[in-house]
């Protein structure tokens, strides 16, 4: 299913991550991934929250650069080769993925991993298709 | 020695006298010839027969860099093109461009001015000049080169760069004289101690200038070239290097007062300073033909000394700039304005209202550092790190061929750059250059 991903600027000093998890927190605010991608200069930081919408106005009050990304969330059995499985069905379908990270917990038995591909609704289709079942926005934002 | 004692040590009430007849000279001539200037003055409500002498000289009108944009290429010059005999322009990394041009007499005087200064450092004609100052557009190269030739001196026309070359050639050729810029100066210094040259080089002067240098900068390029170093002042819309130059006593630089009248003046109310006053250095050329200019705005911080010199010249010295009354930086030798770095980013941000930024610059190791922080915003960002670097890269690149030099770009976080007053502090230059 696509999902609310939240994308974050951050840069590469000390305190800065610290600060923009707090602020979360402070709002109460439950995060359920994260994932960094970063240079030597600054870094995107990519995280599922229960309550996009007001982590969003949080972080812009907080002065953070922001933005809302869709993505598409699967989840798949947490086997070895689950993950690849799940790639696979994507790229033989000739979709690019920019990017992907797995989510720290479990919901219902399976793991869960965030995909970012270049073709959004038809990613989620072919997944779909291949099995890979509906979950539940809360199984997501809630794990 | 002197190279003019009739003119140099001509006393005080002499030059005024002259000055007032040459400055009347040149109003109504320019009246006649140039249309900005008598704009300028219809403006003020002044004919040229209200000036008598350099008493007037404050009723004239200020004219201002922006003045050669507007009436470029040959709207100000006063002499029809057949009898300029050579233009030279602003090597144009700067915004637009502007044109200088020079009469055969023109040049004469330039090259006098520049040869005064050889003379007070004893070059003779016996001296071989290597001129590495870069040739061209760019009036270093060929201003030292008409002094040199001026003087009798042998005069090797090597422009810049090639450095082993320059240092080959400074060893074969024997020259005794370098005229460069001072970084420049001091980078073949550098490496002539590499190369173990030092002690086949026969240099005793150096002439540097057409950028800031500091006291420290000079006993380096001294101590490493084995030569002394002089300090000569100039800028192309009003000669080029020789407007003033130091004498063998080295306390300030004097102005050619029987060609160039200085003032000091308040920058904001364009008020005349009590002498010995600190302000902006105003120009007015009274011999100047091709291209003359009356009280042009340098924008140069500076101070006048009218004491009498040690040396029996008995025109003015001027302090070297300490700054500028715009906010114009200088880096790397090339003119850079905060404003040009704000057109950019407004255009690379796409939006109606500019980034946050903050220009940072410092001199490590004799070279100038050249930062530009950027606030991110969520109209320059996106999702992923490869995005956000070619943001970064892009306004590299647009910064690069808007200014001629490069710059290092950081994306910094909203509201990080600090504002003072509500207003950010938009430069920061950590150069200590005094
Ligand atoms: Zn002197």
């Amino acid at each position: 299913m696509i999902i609310k991903q939240l994308s974050v600027f951050v840069e590469n000093k000390k305190g800065k991550l610290a600060s923009i998890t707090e602020t979360l927190a402070n709002n109460d605010v439950d995060i359920s991934s994260l994932a960094l991608a970063d240079t030597t200069d600054f870094g995107v930081l990519r995280i599922i929250v229960d309550k996009p919408d007001v982590a969003y106005r949080a972080l812009t009050e907080a002065g953070v650069v922001v933005k809302i990304t869709d993505v598409v969330a699967v989840a798949m059995d947490d086997v070895p080769g689950g993950v690849s499985g799940a790639l696979n069905v994507v790229s033989e379908n000739n979709i690019n993925i920019e990017y992907v990270y797995a989510c720290v917990g479990k919901t219902q038995g399976k793991a869960l991993m965030v995909i970012k591909p270049e073709e959004l609704e038809r990613a989620e289709a072919v997944l779909y298709q291949a099995g890979y079942g509906k979950i539940s926005p809360a199984d997501i934002y809630r794990i | 020695m002197i190279l003019n004692p009739q003119m140099e040590c001509m006393p005080r009430e002499e030059i005024k006298k002259l000055q007032s007849e040459r400055l009347v000279w040149q109003v109504k001539r320019m009246y006649e010839k140039v249309e900005c200037f008598r704009n300028r003055m219809d403006e003020k409500g002044l004919k040229p027969e209200d000036i008598h002498g350099v008493e007037d000289l404050s009723k004239l009108p200020f004219s201002y860099k922006s003045d050669l944009r507007d009436y470029y290429p040959y709207g100000l010059f006063a002499e029809p093109l057949s009898d300029i005999v050579r233009v030279h322009a602003s090597s144009g990394t700067t915004g637009k461009r502007i044109v200088v041009g020079y009469t055969e007499n023109d040049l004469k005087i330039w090259a006098e001015c520049f040869a005064r200064m050889l003379a007070a450092f004893d070059v003779t004609k016996e001296d071989i000049i290597q001129v590495s100052y870069g040739y061209g557009l760019f009036t270093g190269g060929l201003g030292a080169h008409g002094g040199g030739e001026y003087m009798g001196c042998t005069v090797i026309p090597m422009s810049s760069g090639n450095t082993q070359l320059q240092i080959q050639t400074m060893v074969d050729f024997g020259a005794t004289v370098l005229c460069c810029t001072p970084s420049y100066a001091l980078y073949l210094g550098e490496e002539v101690e590499k190369m173990g040259v030092k002690d086949q080089l026969k240099l005793k002067v150096g002439i540097f200038g057409a950028e800031p240098w500091t006291e420290s900068m000079r006993k380096e390029i001294e101590a490493k070239l084995g030569l002394k170093a002089c300090d000569i002042y100039g800028l192309s819309e009003i000669l080029g290097p020789g407007v003033s130059g130091e004498c063998e006593y080295q306390e300030g630089m004097h102005v050619w007062e029987d060609h160039f009248i200085p003032e000091i003046i308040d920058p904001d109310t364009g008020e005349v300073l009590p002498e010995g006053s600190t302000g902006e250095l105003v120009f007015t050329t009274i011999t100047k033909e091709g291209f003359p200019l009356i009280r042009y705005r340098t924008r140069d911080i500076c101070s006048l000394n009218y004491e009498p010199c040690k040396c029996g010249r008995t025109h003015v010295r001027m302090r070297k700039p300490t700054g500028r009354s715009d906010d114009m930086l200088i880096i790397r030798g090339v003119n850079v304005f905060p404003s040009q770095v704000e057109e950019v980013l407004l255009k690379v941000s796409g939006d109606s209202i500019t980034p946050n930024y903050q220009i940072v610059v410092d001199r490590v190791n004799n070279n100038d550092t050249f930062d530009v922080n950027v606030e991110m915003s969520e109209k320059l960002f996106a999702d992923d790190v490869k995005s956000v670097e070619r943001v970064e890269g892009m306004i590299t690149e647009k910064l690069r061929s808007a200014l001629g030099i490069g710059a290092k770009v950081h994306l910094v976080n909203p509201n990080t750059i600090k504002r003072s007053e509500g207003k950010a502090k938009r430069v920061i230059d950590n150069r200590k250059l005094v």
